[in-house]
């Protein structure tokens, strides 16, 4: 029988310790709360087992080098918190338009601005509708355990190699900040062929490119047009979300990464008083799971998003339900974490059940 | 490519220059580089629109130094070895596979 | 000697060789988009033939700005990375880091690389990256069409600096070369100019020794190139090269910045 890798991680931690047995060939990163472990941990841990870790002098430089790796074809990654990560927008970009597979990991905390080091779910907008200039996606994957932000590191680099496309693993503070048992499982990594990779023109092949600048107007234009035949190719096949009670509800809450944890608390609290109450944690939020919530939509009275923001992931579930139910938001900020009876109890007032 | 810029000696060697005319732009770079005053601007213009470099044949050396300032690489270079008579009887020889170009 | 393939003239019953011709295999014979003069253009081909020469076309990667080089792929007949504006320096670490065999090269402006991309320019070159940087400064900003560079001399008129460049307002023009040359990961750092055919040569030279210092894994090999820009400067190519003369190199003097030492160069195929 299989020994079982069971390690009590950080999710953080956990995360890095993935990238190295996901074969990353190289993570560039720079310091900021409350991620910087990852870096701690790749520079300690990737010399003499894979990969080569390079502390960046900011995440302009990083996700450049990110582009730089990933064009020669190699399996790359970086990490940061929001601030950071709204510093990389430009290069986001450039990568989405280049198609160069990579992966990209927001651990988001509270802004704007410098805001705080606490958790938040404030950069659902900027990680979903592009954030940078220009008409793009990521694929955005959102996990709610230490498990998941280690699994998600395996998923992140297949879909983004099977895609040509930068995934965006959208944590926040808490779960990479908190511990948790997680199991590694021994895994292949398969070897994928990128020809299309600056790795030195041989005489078998025309040289190979890899730009972001398409001049003419109707060469630009098929670029977007084949960029979004992919994004819907991706939202034919990628949707992932979770369902819990959702047979017999009667409400439904969505939510996804640390807000979907409480919520599920939540949900066994309004059981408990007989409320027919149900949870949908969307796992990937680009594509969304708009088909699934519209079904749904059908046979409930009432929707209630709880994100750690101001309500952003409300458009997206308003667009899911097209005006069939009434959907609701409720959202702690600043780093505040709402407790399950918080939850409910605005539940109960927003759905009007007394 | 060699340092081979022996200007103004008695011409041991001669040279040939070619232009692309089509491709020059126009620029009167390689007319400055040319010491022997060899090259000049023609009165037409080319397909891009440009007057274009003209050699002066006679005069040319095949230095080099106008082709190597060309920004846009127009212009070919050939020189006459001192050592001519060997080579010609090298050409006879190997004429079938020879890429020769007559210039006229 | 004369094989089945050399190009030849023969008139008036002599050989006349091919002694100089462009690089037909590491351009790709793509027109450039350059200007009439440009030394861009100039400095496309010293680096075509540099690459052609040394055999090393399958081995080397290129990373062009975003400045008028942007479209550097175009030309060059190798496996090239376009990156963004200023983050070349970053995109060559990357690429160089994950590729430590390969030969890796930026081609930047002084727009891009001593302005917005200084902080990549710095620290690549401070944690000696196996990289050579080729820097081109025509003390303006091309592409955007003639405003004032980091480079851009005292007194010289841009769009920007419609009357002359104030140093009082601006700042000093940067002397890039200067101010790298004593970080420990700059290997070798040198200055010339395409303007004439003997700067053309040395050029040509130290682009040679900057590809092949890279085999020593001893940090960046960073040439500056003196570049004009006949159009934002508002004159001729020749006059501009005058320029280049007069004006440019009393501040940017060319030759040696720093030189890598015999013991450095051991080793050296
Ligand atoms: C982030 C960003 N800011 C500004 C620009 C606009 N821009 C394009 S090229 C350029 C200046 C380039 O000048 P330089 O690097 O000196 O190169 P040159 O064109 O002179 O060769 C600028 C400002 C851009 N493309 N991206």
């Amino acid at each position: 029988m299989e020994e079982l890798d069971i390690r009590l991680m950080k999710g953080n931690e956990a995360m890095a310790e993935a990238a190295i047995q996901a074969k990353c060939d190289a993570y560039f990163g720079y310091p900021i709360t409350p991620q910087s472990e990852v870096l701690e941990y790749l520079s300690r841990e990737m010399p003499g087992r894979y990969g080569i870790p390079l502390q960046a002098e900011s995440e302009v430089a990083s996700i450049n080098m990110v582009y730089g790796a990933a064009g020669a074809g190699k399996r790359v990654m970086t990490s940061s918190s929001s601030p950071g990560f709204s510093l990389m927008m430009e290069g986001i970009s450039y990568i989405a338009s280049a198609q160069l597979p990579c992966l990209l990991v927001n651990v988001n905390r509270g802004g704007p601005g410098l805001g705080t080091i606490q958790p938040s779910q404030g950069d659902y907008f900027q990680a979903t509708k592009g954030g940078g200039h220009g008409d793009y996606h990521l694929i955005v994957l959102a996990p709610n355990s230490v498990q998941e932000m280690a699994d998600f590191v395996f998923l992140g680099f297949e879909l983004a190699d099977k895609y040509r496309n930068p995934v965006c693993m959208l944590s926040d503070g808490a779960i990479g900040q908190m511990m948790e048992r997680v199991v590694f499982k021994k895994r292949e990594v398969p070897a994928i062929k990128k020809d299309w990779a600056t790795t030195g023109k041989t005489k078998d092949r025309e040289r190979n490119i890899i730009t972001s600048l398409f001049i003419q107007p109707e060469k630009m234009e098929q670029v977007n047009l084949s960029l979004n035949k992919k994004y819907e190719e991706i939202s034919k096949n990628e949707v992932r979300y979770e369902e819990i009670f959702t047979d017999d509800a009667e409400y439904l809450i969505v939510a996804y990464g640390l807000s979907s944890r409480i919520s599920h608390k939540t949900v066994i609290l309004a059981r408990e008083k007989g409320i027919k109450l149900g949870l949908l944690r969307p796992i990937t939020l680009y594509p969304y799971p708009y088909k699934r919530l519209n079904e749904l939509a059908n046979k409930l009275k009432g929707i209630l998003t709880l994100e750690l923001n101001a309500g952003q992931m409300i458009e997206d579930v308003k667009l899911s339900v097209e005006g069939k139910v009434p959907v609701w938001h409720y959202g702690r900020m600043g780093g505040i974490i709402p407790s399950p009876e918080e939850v409910l109890e605005n539940f109960e007032k927003l759905a009007k059940i007394k | 490519m060699s340092d081979n810029t022996t200007a103004k000696k008695p011409r041991k060697v001669k040279g040939k220059t070619v232009v692309d005319i089509q491709k020059c732009k126009g620029c009167e770079i390689c007319i400055t580089a040319c010491s022997e005053n060899g090259i000049k601007l023609s009165k037409e213009i080319n397909n891009l629109g440009y007057r274009y470099a003209v050699i002066v044949d006679d005069l040319c050396t095949g230095c080099t130094n106008c082709a190597l300032v060309c920004p846009d690489g127009v212009i070919k270079v050939y020189r006459t070895s001192a050592k001519k008579k060997e080579l010609v009887a090298e050409i006879k020889n190997v004429q079938s596979d020879m890429k020769i170009k007559i210039d006229k | 000697m004369l094989t089945g393939e050399k190009d030849c003239i023969i008139e008036d019953g002599e050989v006349y060789e091919l002694v100089y011709e462009k690089p037909l295999t590491t351009l790709t014979g793509t027109r450039m988009h350059y200007c009439p003069g440009c030394g861009h253009s100039t400095a496309h081909k010293v680096l075509a033939e540099v690459i052609e020469e040394l055999g090393i076309q399958e081995q080397t990667i290129g990373v062009a700005p975003v400045g008028c080089s942007v479209f550097a792929y175009d030309y060059l007949n190798i496996d090239m990375q376009e990156a963004a504006h200023g983050r070349a320096t970053a995109v060559a670490t990357g690429i160089k880091r994950v590729l430590p065999d390969k030969y890796v090269f930026t081609y930047q402006g002084d727009g891009d690389l001593a302005a917005i991309g200084t902080a990549e320019t710095i620290h690549s070159i401070n944690r000696g990256e196996n990289i050579m940087i080729i820097f081109i400064n025509n003390a303006v900003y091309g592409m955007t069409s003639g405003q004032m560079a980091p480079t851009t001399l005292v007194g010289m008129k841009s769009t920007t600096s419609p009357y002359g460049r104030d140093a009082d307002f601006a700042g000093m023009p940067i002397k890039v070369s200067e101010l790298i040359a004593p970080l420990k990961g700059a290997f070798y750092v040198t200055r010339h100019s395409v303007h004439t055919p003997g700067n053309v040569r040395k050029l040509k030279k130290a682009i040679t020794n900057g590809f092949k210092y890279q085999q020593l894994k001893k940090g960046v090999t960073f040439i500056e190139v003196i570049s004009n820009c006949p159009s934002n400067w508002k004159m001729t190519p020749v006059k501009s090269n005058e320029f280049i003369e007069k004006e440019m190199l009393p501040y940017y003097p060319l030759g040696d910045i720093k030189l890598p030492s015999k013991e450095d160069l051991a080793g050296l195929k």
